[in-house]
């Protein structure tokens, strides 16, 4: 355990260093120093332009995340139990995942133009198929057993859904979670670039038009930062919440017989 | 107390009416796999189409199918259970201590035990038993048939029907057998049983295996004609 925790440590410096030296031998602009991004990053957050910039793209990140995750888990579990639904949206399904989110948002920019609802919808589109695709593998593996222990003890639909599908569903959510804040941030970006005047992702257009390379690296950091933080002191500790019994079940199964 | 009903075209049932009347405790014998849980889930309404019940039904599946992600108490809370009649419940099938264990925390007995303590959080009309004894071994077994008979005296007006191999469990349990047989699977021997019957049971529940794996589909077996 101790080992494992150090371990962790040791990719990233090292990255850190070699970054630095390679960066002191070119000695060029197009590489700056980590201690230049640091300089970057101190200067924008002073004058108070990342943290507004990284709230921006934050709120779309959440907005697009939580109806992504909405609209899939409701259509993935829908798709998973309705064999004729299944068979209907399936199609479409096979469609969006194949669609580039490029493609998507250049579309909507066009028709919508350029506004926020256009981009959180080309954000929300990319994303509901990979939800829905994850959540129905979930909603198909759900036991049959108990959903008769479910019937025979007369369990209404709510009762149903949170304590008997949800614990099932529960590493499926983690799924789609995970690599939906991943999917998501990268498409905001893009949707940002192209079409909105604020969030990383317009800095991020303003910095490769004069190629700030230390500007790009700051704000990208910063918001890999946010990601990071956001899976260590939110999702980690909900999935140590929620798989508590599967651990209790490993360490006393067979410890016992009465 | 309850009339059912298999209809014809079931895919794994011949068409039946089934009469279960008070303190009935019917022994449901047969080869394996002919169709005695298909029967269970039928009679508790669990087959696609059926209605629910109009009486309380508790059914202990092969399985304990106790949700594991919930303690034992939750499991029990969620089938409405009072916060103060956990521990009492538990107490009668010998789990007091183990309220807030997980259901993977306990041994199969245990858990065996736990799921037989929900059956009757229901106040059932008619308790189901899959195979309650199976995998157990002889003590753990002779144990859990001894709860289930005190129980059973317990509450005289419910009716019991226990999906067994051993006609030493019938013998135990037993007031009433049922014995099914071939494709589709007949309702081929139904009989009270009385103090001197109880006697030969295995012997005559031997027969009637033979009896039946011998002969077609069709005719009701009886112990009398074994006997004679």
């Amino acid at each position: 355990m101790r080992r494992s925790a150090l371990a962790c440590w040791v990719v990233l410096p090292l990255l850190v260093g070699l970054w630095g030296v390679l960066a002191w031998q070119l000695d060029t602009s197009l590489l700056p120093s980590p201690a230049a991004v640091l300089n970057t990053l101190q200067r924008e957050a002073a004058s108070g332009e990342l943290q507004r910039h990284l709230a921006v793209t934050l709120q779309r990140v959440a907005l697009s995340f939580l109806l992504a995750m909405a609209f899939g888990s409701l259509i993935g579990i829908a798709m998973g139990r309705l064999a004729w639904l299944d068979a209907l949206l399936d199609p479409l399904l096979v469609l969006l995942l194949n669609l580039p989110a490029l493609v998507l948002i250049i579309l909507l920019y066009v028709w919508f133009g350029l506004v926020e609802a256009a981009a959180i919808l080309a954000v929300v589109i990319n994303k509901v198929p990979n939800v829905a695709v994850t959540l129905r593998e979930g909603a198909r593996s759900l036991d049959p057993r108990l959903e008769q222990m479910a019937r025979v003890y007369g369990f209404s639909s709510p009762m149903r859904l949170w304590h008997v599908w949800l614990p099932q569903l529960f590493p499926y959510l983690m799924a789609a979670t995970r690599g939906g804040l991943a999917l998501i941030w990268k498409i905001v970006l893009v949707v940002e670039l192209l079409g909105r005047s604020d969030g990383v992702g317009f800095q991020l257009h303003l910095a490769f038009q004069v190629f700030d390379v230390a500007g790009l690296l700051a704000y990208s950091l910063a918001f890999i930062a946010i990601v990071q933080l956001i899976e260590l002191g939110l999702l980690q500790p909900l999935e140590r919440r929620a798989t508590r019994w599967r651990r209790t079940g490993v360490e006393h199964a067979g410890a016992e017989h009465g | 107390m309850a009339e059912f009903d298999v209809p014809a075209g079931h895919a794994i049932l011949a068409p039946m009416s089934l009469k279960v009347a008070p303190g009935d405790h019917i022994c449901l014998l047969g080869p394996s796999g002919i169709g005695k849980t298909t029967l269970l889930n039928r009679l508790a309404g669990l087959e696609r189409g059926q209605p629910r019940p109009t009486l309380r039904i508790g059914y202990l599946f092969q399985e304990h199918r106790l949700l594991p992600w919930r303690t034992l108490r939750d499991n029990l809370r969620l089938v409405g259970v009072g916060r103060d009649q956990v521990k009492p419940l538990l107490a009668r099938v010998g789990l007091e201590q183990a309220a807030d264990r997980y259901p993977d925390q306990l041994s199969l007995g245990m858990a065996r035990r736990a799921a037989l303590a929900r059956c009757l959080a229901m106040r059932p009309d008619l308790l189901l038993l899959d195979e309650p004894f199976a995998s157990l071994d002889p003590h753990r077994a002779d144990e859990l048939k001894g709860l289930i008979r005190m129980l059973l005296k317990q509450f005289p007006a419910m009716a019991m029907i226990c999906v067994t191999h051993e006609a030493r469990d019938a013998e135990a349990l037993a007031n009433r057998i049922w014995y099914l047989a071939g494709r589709p699977a007949h309702l081929r021997y139904d009989a009270r049983l009385d103090a001197e019957a109880h006697a030969g049971l295995a012997r005559r529940l031997d027969a009637l295996g033979r009896q039946a794996s011998g002969q077609a589909n069709g005719e009701p077996l009886s112990i009398d004609s074994i006997d004679s």
